[in-house]
């Protein structure tokens, strides 16, 4: 019996092979936090190291609260730079760079084989680029800043197998919320999703940055698209270190695959308060938004704006819209094609990158009764700073296209 | 550590996410685990904390923490009072968490289906057993590893005793 991507990846890393079940302590390659990295530098003290142990796998990144809405999160800001300093983590990225998991990747932190945990649930992310990467507590961070390693327990392997050509109104996201829709929240739970087929072959790295980010609302323990040239090519005078491309066997044990079909599927939205409440947006055609928020960790790619971009072009937006690029690389990308005088004509406000109104801390918060649509992960009550508000979750396409009309709408009639 | 926790059990439903255990709102904010405590499960079951009791046991469904890697979803809990969750199913970083803070995060559906909030029931961590008014629902006990780390209350615990000998 041949070995999944996971159990590889553990088996290299145990120094002896290890199958799914087993618990093993081992060495990440990188341990990512974000403004989060201020309590786990409290946790960390409270250990008794005076150094943080391999200071060059720590990578840091602030965007939780970018500028500082507040006195509090200026302190914390304040404690991280300052222990970045005395601990000489040279991978400490400030306010001016965007949202971790896509500086983290641009970065070229995020390369095949690797091993990644970070103290964000969408550190998935990272398995777009074919690494295993996973969210882990703040805790476990301090952890592995005094000790270098952490216990983990080898997941089982879940295989989605996704064929056909997306539509000109279908996007990567639609695919994810779908694929939620049908194995709900925990359908992976524990487990690790490997993003196989055509569709996934033929997706450029934004697109499969989508999938793996929304693995995390599958429950799953990290979820990843086999490396390939796609993979190759973006890694090229990017990869911060030489790298293998490790991928399972083909006679690996898969504990459950899941077959998925985009040609004819509709565009995906989940409604109020789980991201596993999927309806087909015809279902929900007509409903009144009152905010549209295109953008996020999981859509503020250059593809995402471009789509946006496309459905906003000499049109003009109903309700208010908030555009936020995950970096200032995707910004500039942004400006010079000119798509943020789309949006600035169609009468969306841009926001600097970071993670804004999406976990309700500023930028963008609701009042009672108000409805936003959203391109984020994540639909839970209260999540965006109010919990008498609803958040719907769709495309770029579907929530551009909302935003003209004020109301949820097919995106084909815009494009 | 103890190995047998007896108490009174408050159930809840399934996809208990983490926002509504510990709301975004909070999370940036310093906090110490008495404070965290006051918003355990706020937007969920706001009296819960004015309700629960030290040793008392959270039973819930399934895909209990789902979303956020936020700890203090696992930290408010503890600091209620809650001494263990059962649940049908966990979500894997809230299991995690839950482990690092010290608390067991049982998974035992049986046990689960078996009891309303208000019983008093008898969890058994070594020989992997919950005992309700109804019957005995055995769980399999967690590795070494895991127990090493419940033993010294927590992961940081654990680890300065690994560190310091």
């Amino acid at each position: 019996m041949g070995l999944t991507f996971a159990e590889k990846i553990f088996s290299r890393k145990a120094g002896k092979t290890v199958s799914a079940g087993e618990i093993v302590s081992v060495e990440p390659d990188f341990v990512m936090s974000h403004d989060n990295a201020a309590a786990i530098a409290r946790t960390f003290k409270k250990i008794g190291v005076e150094r943080v142990k391999h200071p060059d796998r720590v990578v840091v990144i602030l965007d939780h609260e970018i500028p500082a809405p507040k006195e509090s999160s200026a302190s914390n800001h304040k404690e991280i730079r300052e222990f970045a300093a005395a601990q000489g983590i040279a991978h400490f990225f400030d306010i001016n760079h965007g949202i971790c998991h896509q500086v983290f990747v641009e970065q070229g932190f995020a390369m095949p084989g690797k091993l990644i945990v970070g103290s964000d649930s969408h550190t998935t992310t990272y398995g777009a680029l074919g690494a295993f990467s996973a969210g882990i507590g703040r805790s476990e961070v301090a952890a592995i800043w005094a000790t270098g390693e952490l216990w983990f327990q080898v997941p089982e392997t879940m295989k989605v197998v996704i064929s056909g050509s997306l539509p000109p109104y279908l996007t990567a996201k639609d695919v994810a919320l779908g694929i939620i829709g049908r194995i709900r929240a925990d359908g992976a739970d524990y487990r690790s999703v490997e993003f196989a087929g055509e569709t996934v072959e033929a997706m450029d790295i934004p697109e499969r940055m989508v999938l793996a980010n929304m693995a995390a609302e599958m429950g799953a323990k990290n979820g990843y698209v086999p490396a390939d040239d796609t993979t190759q090519a973006f890694l090229k005078d990017r990869a911060r270190a030489d790298y293998d491309v490790v991928l399972s066997d083909p006679d690996a044990a898969f504990v459950e695959t899941v077959d998925i079909e985009v040609e004819t599927m509709s565009p995906a939205v989940a409604r109020p308060h789980t991201v596993d409440n999927h309806v087909n947006i015809e279902e929900v055609e007509g409903t009144r938004i009152d905010q549209a928020l295109i953008g996020t960790c999981t859509n503020g790619r250059l593809p995402d704006l471009e789509a946006a971009a496309r459905v906003l072009k000499g049109r003009k937006v109903r309700v208010r819209t908030l555009v936020i690029p995950a970096s200032w690389t995707v910004y500039r990308q942004a400006m010079k094609a000119g798509l943020l005088d789309v949006f600035i004509d169609a009468g969306a406000v841009i926001l600097n990158p970071g993670c804004g109104p999406c976990l309700g801390a500023h930028q963008g918060v609701m009042a009672p009764g108000e409805v936003t649509f959203s391109t984020a992960n994540r639909n839970f009550k209260g999540r965006m700073g109010c919990r008498e508000s609803e958040i719907y979750l769709g495309s770029p396409l579907s929530v551009a296209a909302a935003a003209v009309e004020g109301r949820i709408t097919h995106p084909r009639r815009f494009l | 550590m103890n190995h047998v926790f007896t108490g009174r059990v408050w159930k809840y439903g399934d996809n208990i996410n983490t926002d509504v255990i510990f709301p975004g709102k909070y999370t940036y904010q310093k906090m110490e685990p008495e404070e965290m405590a006051r918003h355990a499960l706020e937007d969920l079951d706001p009296d819960f904390i004015h309700k629960v009791k030290p040793g008392d046991i959270l039973v819930a469904g399934t895909n209990f923490g789902m979303g956020s890697s936020r700890e203090q979803a696992a930290v408010a809990i503890k600091a209620a009072g809650i001494s263990l969750i059962v649940a049908r199913s966990f979500a894997r970083i809230y299991f995690r968490n839950a482990i690092n803070a010290g608390m067991p995060a049982i998974r035992c559906p049986e046990a689960v289906a078996d009891v309303d909030t208000g019983d008093e029931i008898t969890v058994d961590m070594e020989r992997g057993e919950i005992v309700t008014r109804n019957g005995r629902f055995p769980f399999p006990p967690y590795p070494p590893t895991v127990m090493d780390i419940l033993a010294e209350g927590g992961l940081i615990p654990f680890i300065k005793a690994k560190i310091r000998p």
